[in-house]
């Protein structure tokens, strides 16, 4: 018989669906990056910048972005836990690895919103 | 009882440098050191990124840095680590849907994640890296 004392909410599966979601998200992206660069073959600024100024691409880039962050967040997290026993360390880890990646987010909004 | 006895003989090994990984095996670790290698490059990824659009001058700059010939063995590793994250991805998202959890089946999709990912590494380097 399985008896499990369920206390609490969080099992994970936000994560869970959060990281296949993300995963789905910049695998698309990767397709369309991937055909824009092999049609176009940009080898000048112009032709290169024109690529990521484009309405459709700018949004799609930065949806792409924040993907990567949430699903590096959720994978790195994940190494942290396999790995790093001691509590303390392991809540330094994922602390910095957060701000990290907030840090990421912010980046690459400047890059994008300077276009 | 009997099973005790029976776990009892059974040799244990958890020295991993004498496992032997199957294919599938190579895929998941490899999936996970491609994920953590990436992540630990975002900052040089996204300065790269932010040099080549900034503006012309700072795109010469990017151009200049990936003409050397090491950055470019580096980014060519860094496309495999992606296509094989992308590809092992993939797989991993069938197997979620219950898609070729055979064993039979699985071991042959984690010879088409590497014969995929190097051919399209091989590809897309070769368009953007030479």
């Amino acid at each position: 018989m399985i008896n499990r004392i369920v206390v609490g909410a969080g099992y994970g599966l936000k994560d869970w669906i959060a990281q296949r979601a993300t995963a789905l998200v910049m695998a698309v992206y990767t397709l369309i990056l991937l055909v824009t660069l092999g049609a176009l073959s940009p080898s000048s600024f112009e032709a290169w910048r024109s690529i990521f100024s484009n309405g459709f691409m700018q949004f799609m880039t930065f949806l792409f972005f924040i993907s990567l962050f949430w699903h590096v967040w959720i994978g790195i997290r994940d190494i942290w836990m396999d790995y790093v026993k001691p509590d303390g360390l392991r809540l330094v880890l994922m602390i910095a690895t957060a701000a990290a990646l907030i840090g990421y987010a912010g980046w690459a909004a400047k890059i994008l919103w300077r276009l | 009882m009997a099973d005790i006895a029976i776990k009892k003989k059974r040799p244990k090994n958890l020295d991993l440098p004498t496992i032997r990984l199957p294919l599938p095996g190579f895929l998941s670790i490899l999936h996970r050191i491609s994920g953590a290698v990436l992540f630990l490059l975002l900052p040089v990824l996204l300065w790269l990124f932010q040099q080549s659009l900034a503006s012309p001058e700072t795109y010469a700059v990017a151009k200049a840095v990936t003409g050397n010939f090491l950055v470019k063995l580096i980014l060519f590793g860094l496309i495999w680590l992606y296509m094989h994250h992308f590809c092992a991805g993939i797989r991993y998202l069938l197997l979620d849907l219950h898609k070729g959890i055979e064993l039979e089946a699985a071991r042959f999709s984690s010879k088409v994640v590497f014969a995929v990912s190097i051919a399209l590494t091989g590809i897309i380097g070769a368009k953007v890296l030479l």
